[in-house]
């Protein structure tokens, strides 16, 4: 089938697999504000609440399990087609509207696979150590306390910070890729992903980074 | 020798439809069989080797460029005429036959001319279907502007790319047909010979610009669609690589040159700022709808354009030509502007220049609408002239754009050699000694897209396919000959360069031989100019190698041709002793300075036919017939 | 006219004498160069001195000189064309550079363009994704009047401003990855948009993509250079035109 020969195709598969995550981005900050206490019962019932049903927590680890390694596998693919796309580089190097974010997708996403396998192995699977792990009368670990006494450690708020610049980037340059790649843009509309997929960007780095930051400046206190 | 042009007779509007019922047809299978050369990819050649590949013939093209979509057509800007009357103004097939027979000074075959007028509508609908953007109005109806030389509104156009659309038509045809495989494509070739048997065209020889190798093709028939040759002059709107090289090889081998002397100054071109100067860049016709061109009243007037009041500036055109006005045809506009400069009211450096103002249109119209209408014209001459038209008006000058004469050829477009077709610019015949705006577009595809679609099939049904292969020793020869020019050019490693050459050559034929003519200034250069090619064979410098991409050699072997054809175009020049469109010998004019035509003795087109580099030409004549325009004076007044 | 200051600049030119030479950079003066030169004819200059000098001189594509054939195609300074906006090589003037500017030039590099010579490459690709389907399958002669297919002004408009591309290769030639997109998708985008095309519209994009990818160009991460080197400034909508009509063909 063309849509998987081509480039066009494959980058298309990008871009849906690309939204899927960004929705799960946004859906978990959501999740993740919830330290700070604007549920009743805090970051602990929405855990409570989101692993209430284990088939549909397994399901969905599964779908998204997928939605990244597409993503990833493509994004791969694509990159090491490019790779000599240039025969050999200009000696003099003048770009007019490329970005950092832009040449360095490959990067930002690699490295963004790195920190979701630190991030799955810290409070998915709990094996990272140098976190309070205090459980509750019914077995369930204490999220609240596991995420405050691990962002009180600098290294860790450091790595989380540094993410989170990294999703920035990346994401400043995929939103608006997003849409341009599924056709959805015109000269009049491009400008407006740009700035608002940046804006995006940047309220999810944001979001992010409050929870490290709050902790290590000690104002979220466990 | 009288030459006949086998027109058709009978009632005008019947020729060409019976003319067509008349031609003889090659069966459907029958037409893989034959073999059929296009040299050049502009609009006559793409639209020729599409239409023939379409048809079924095997088709071989050529062109010297790295893709046929870069043919010089593609610089044409304003637009192409058809008698399509969709402005309810007037319009008719025969006003455009009328005003194409006029505008070319009564020099031109009715027939052909007629013709021409008929099938321009099909270029319209040929067109729109290929997906060409023409300019449309809200309502979705394709629009229409004026241009010089006639009081309707029939130039159709896509912004100022008209030439570049319509190229990029063929192209897609031609594309179309390549990859279907009707058409072999060969780029980067330049032909450099006309291969004739018993005096039948067969092929040609070319020169592979990349690798240098020659290379023979033979074939049931040749078309040469290889523009034109103003490029005489050095300095000209034309593309740098536009050559007489093509045609001047065909000549050589027997083709007739008719009418040399018939070249087009353009009047609004960017005036020339130095002596390095590479070529000169025009400002398209369509924007005398809108601007005015004016010279300062008063000798050697230094003030800015905008602090000459009203009362000192003398719109020329509009006070001559008061019916056409700044619409006067380019040849008549062009000679308006050298007398301004001649009377030392020129503007810019050296007084070669007069404004084309646009603050009249501007104020009446708006800045954006002017903008709209001619915004990328502007844009280019910002870049050029470092200066801002919507503020100060533009200073132009007449440049060398067209030429009108070329090879000749008969109504099927078929010289006098037989198997050699010649299509568009590179040919004579429906210009006369004037082409108007708009017309060199429609001209090209008329050829290409549905004349010679028809009339080469009436010669391929009388020969036999494939009598003549490559192995021929004519082939040979040809290539053995062209070899030794190139050897030739390499070895002389004199003290000047090409360009020298061609930049002595252009401003004498520019001086002498250029908007005006005397008998004294063209025996001049008939003088100088085999001095020069002498001296061009004894002392230019050619380096590098014949086998490889040298672009001197290229350029070496154009002038050497120029260095030739020059001195024909002079002679036909002082052969011809009246002043007729492009045409104007200082010595016959009216007292105001109008051109003055000698129906008498010179109403014929002067066909010339080649005796040998340095000898006289012989003149033969075809004599033309007005049976359905009146021979009237030219007036524009 | 030689009443302006003229320049001396140092000019960087990649040699490479065919295909397979590996190519270097050499060094050269360019002197007596005025504001009013072109670029082309500053070369000109001196290539006019080398031959005089009996070395060989640098050849570069050129034919109309006035920005419309495609043909000229220089890197200079890192950037196609020069990267003055809306403007090929042929009419970039040297007013826009200083006395005593050290100036480099290339060719295109993209590995669809071999080079054949110096700054002339080869880009007959770009022919052959116009050959995939870049037209629409009308027969000379048999096609209805120009007036029978009503296009709304807007529609013509937007096709022509993609119908603008003069197939120099420079969106290839400023694009990290080598890709083709701007030029394809302005040829798709173009048919795509007016009725006459729009039959084909399906195989066409989906023939055309397929050419490019065989052609070895790369493929579009979005930067955007492309539009930036454009000289007549396509814009990348019509990427996104194309991507779109990518998408609607999967499912024609």
């Amino acid at each position: 089938m063309q849509l998987l020969s081509s480039s066009i195709g494959r980058k298309i598969v990008m871009a849906i697999t690309g939204l899927l995550m960004i929705l799960f981005v946004v859906v978990h900050l959501i999740g993740n504000t919830t330290i700070f206490g604007w549920i009743s019962g805090g970051i602990n019932a929405y855990a409570h609440h989101l692993h209430a049903f284990p088939p549909l927590v397994w399901a969905f680890r599964a779908f998204m399990l997928a939605a990244v390694s597409i993503h990833i596998w493509y994004g791969i693919q694509l990159t090491i087609e490019n790779r000599g796309g240039r025969s050999q580089p200009y000696a003099v190097k003048a770009t007019q509207k490329a970005t950092f974010a832009s040449e360095n997708m490959i990067w930002t996403g690699l490295l963004l696979l790195c920190f979701i396998i630190y991030h799955l192995l810290h409070f998915t699977m709990k094996v990272v150590p140098g976190m309070a792990l205090v459980p509750d009368a019914e077995g369930a670990i204490n999220v609240f306390t596991m995420v405050v006494s691990s962002f009180q450690n600098f290294f860790v708020a450091f790595i989380y910070v540094a993410a989170m610049v990294t999703l920035f980037l990346h994401l400043s340059h995929g939103i608006q890729s997003f849409f341009q790649t599924m056709g959805w843009s015109t000269d009049r509309t491009l400008p407006v992903y740009v700035k608002a997929g940046t804006l995006v960007a940047l309220v999810l780095f944001l979001g992010y980074v409050a929870v490290p930051l709050s902790i290590f400046a000690g104002i979220l206190k466990g | 020798m009288i030459l006949d042009g086998k027109c058709p007779t009978g009632p005008i509007e019947q020729t060409w439809d019976k003319h067509r019922f008349d031609l003889k047809l090659v069966n459907p299978a029958n037409k893989r069989k034959y073999n059929v050369i296009v040299v050049g990819t502009g609009l006559a050649g793409g639209a020729a080797a599409a239409s023939l590949g379409e048809l079924g013939y095997n088709v071989q093209a050529f062109c010297y460029q790295d893709s046929p979509r870069r043919a010089h057509s593609i610089a044409a800007q304003g637009g192409i005429n058809a008698a399509k009357a969709y402005p309810n103004d007037g319009d008719s097939i025969y006003r455009l036959f009328y005003d194409t027979i006029k505008g070319g000074d009564f020099r031109a075959r009715e027939a052909d001319v007629w013709r021409l007028a008929q099938v321009s509508n099909n270029i319209i609908d040929q067109c729109v279907a290929q997906g060409i953007p023409f300019a449309r109005d809200y309502a979705g109806y394709l629009d229409n502007r004026s241009f010089g030389g006639a009081q309707v509104s029939r130039t159709f156009y896509a912004r100022g790319q008209t030439g570049q659309q319509l190229l990029l038509g063929a192209y897609s045809a031609l594309s179309r047909q390549i990859k279907a495989g009707t058409v072999k494509m060969y780029n980067r070739r330049e032909m450099l010979d006309l291969v004739v048997v018993d005096g039948v065209a067969r092929g040609i020889t070319v020169r592979n610009l990349v690798t240098g190798a020659l290379e023979s093709y033979a074939a049931d028939a040749v078309c040469l669609c290889t523009g034109g040759y103003v490029n005489v002059f050095y300095l000209s709107t034309n593309a740098m690589g536009c050559s007489v090289t093509a045609n001047w090889k065909a000549h050589k081998k027997g083709a007739l040159f008719a009418n040399p002397c018939y070249t087009q100054i353009h009047p609004t071109c960017i005036p020339q700022a130095g002596d390095y100067q590479s070529k000169l860049t025009l400002m398209s016709e369509s924007l005398r709808n809108d601007g005015r061109c004016w010279a300062p009243k008063k000798k050697g007037d230094t003030r800015p354009p905008n602090q000459i009041p009203e009362e000192d500036r003398d719109y020329y055109l509009e006070r001559k030509y008061p019916s056409f006005g700044n619409l006067a045809p380019r040849d008549i506009a062009s000679r308006a502007a050298k007398e301004q400069c001649d009377e030392g009211r020129g503007v810019g450096p050296g007084g070669r220049g007069v404004y084309l103002d646009f603050a009249d249109s501007i104020k009446r119209l708006s800045e954006d609408t002017i903008r709209e209408r001619y915004g990328n014209l502007f844009e280019m001459y910002e870049k050029i002239t470092d200066e801002n038209a919507y503020k100060s008006p533009m200073r132009i000058y007449p440049a060398p754009h067209y030429s009108m004469g070329g090879l000749w050829v008969d109504y099927n477009l078929m010289s006098n050699v037989p198997g050699l077709f010649v299509l568009g610019e590179a040919n004579f015949s429906v210009h006369g000694a004037n082409r108007l705006g708009a017309s060199a577009l429609m001209q090209g595809l008329a050829d290409g897209y549905f004349v010679i679609p028809y009339t080469i099939g009436g010669y391929l049904a009388t020969v036999k396919p494939g009598q003549v292969k490559e192995d021929h020793a004519e082939f040979k020869k040809s290539m053995e000959d062209v070899n030794k020019d190139v050897n030739k050019l390499l070895s002389i490693n004199g003290k000047r360069t090409v360009t020298d050459f061609m930049r002595e050559l252009g401003t004498m034929m520019w001086e002498n031989c250029g908007m005006a003519r005397t008998k004294e200034s063209l025996e001049a250069n008939i003088k100088k100019i085999p001095a020069l090619r002498e001296e061009f064979w004894k002392n230019v410098k050619v380096s590098g190698s014949g086998a490889d991409l040298n672009q001197q050699l290229e350029n070496a072997g154009r002038t050497a041709d120029f260095l030739e054809f020059g001195e024909l175009l002079c002679r036909d020049a002082l052969h011809r002793n009246e002043s007729c469109g492009g045409h104007f010998r200082s010595e016959y004019q009216y007292d105001d300075g109008e051109a003055k035509r000698d129906d008498v003795n010179y109403c014929y087109v002067g066909a010339w036919e080649f005796k040998g580099v340095g000898v006289e030409p012989e003149l033969h004549k075809e004599p033309l017939k007005f049976e359905n325009v009146h021979l009237a004076v030219r007036s524009y007044k | 006219m030689s009443d302006h200051k003229t320049m001396t600049l140092t000019l960087i030119v990649w040699r490479q004498k065919n295909a397979s030479d590996p190519g270097k950079f050499e060094t050269y003066t360019a002197k007596n160069i005025t504001e009013h030169h072109s670029f082309l004819e500053m070369l000109d200059c001196v290539n006019e001195d080398l031959i005089l000098e009996g070395r060989e001189p640098i050849v570069f594509d050129h034919d109309c000189r006035e920005g419309i054939c495609g043909m000229c195609s220089q890197v200079i300074n890192g950037a196609p064309h020069g990267g003055q906006v809306r403007t090929t090589v042929c009419q970039l003037h040297m007013r826009k550079f200083k006395d005593g500017d050290t100036i480099y030039i290339e060719p295109w590099r993209a590995r669809a363009f071999p080079i054949i010579k110096d700054l002339i490459v080869d880009r007959s690709a770009l022919d052959t994704i116009i050959q995939a389907g870049g037209y629409t399958s009308c027969h000379t002669g048999g096609v209805a009047d120009g007036n029978a297919i009503l296009i709304p002004k807007p529609v013509a408009d937007e096709a022509m401003d993609a119908a603008e591309c003069i197939g120099c290769g420079a969106c290839v030639a400023g694009c990290p990855n080598g890709a083709a997109m701007l030029f394809t998708g302005a040829k798709v985008s173009q048919l795509a948009l007016l009725p006459q095309g729009k039959t084909e519209a399906a195989a066409r994009v989906t023939a055309m993509t397929k050419a490019m990818a065989e052609c070895g160009f790369g493929n579009c991460t979005n930067h955007y250079e492309c539009q930036a080197a454009c000289p007549k400034g396509i814009n990348v909508k019509f990427i996104a035109r194309m991507n779109r009509e990518f998408l609607k063909a999967q499912f024609a």
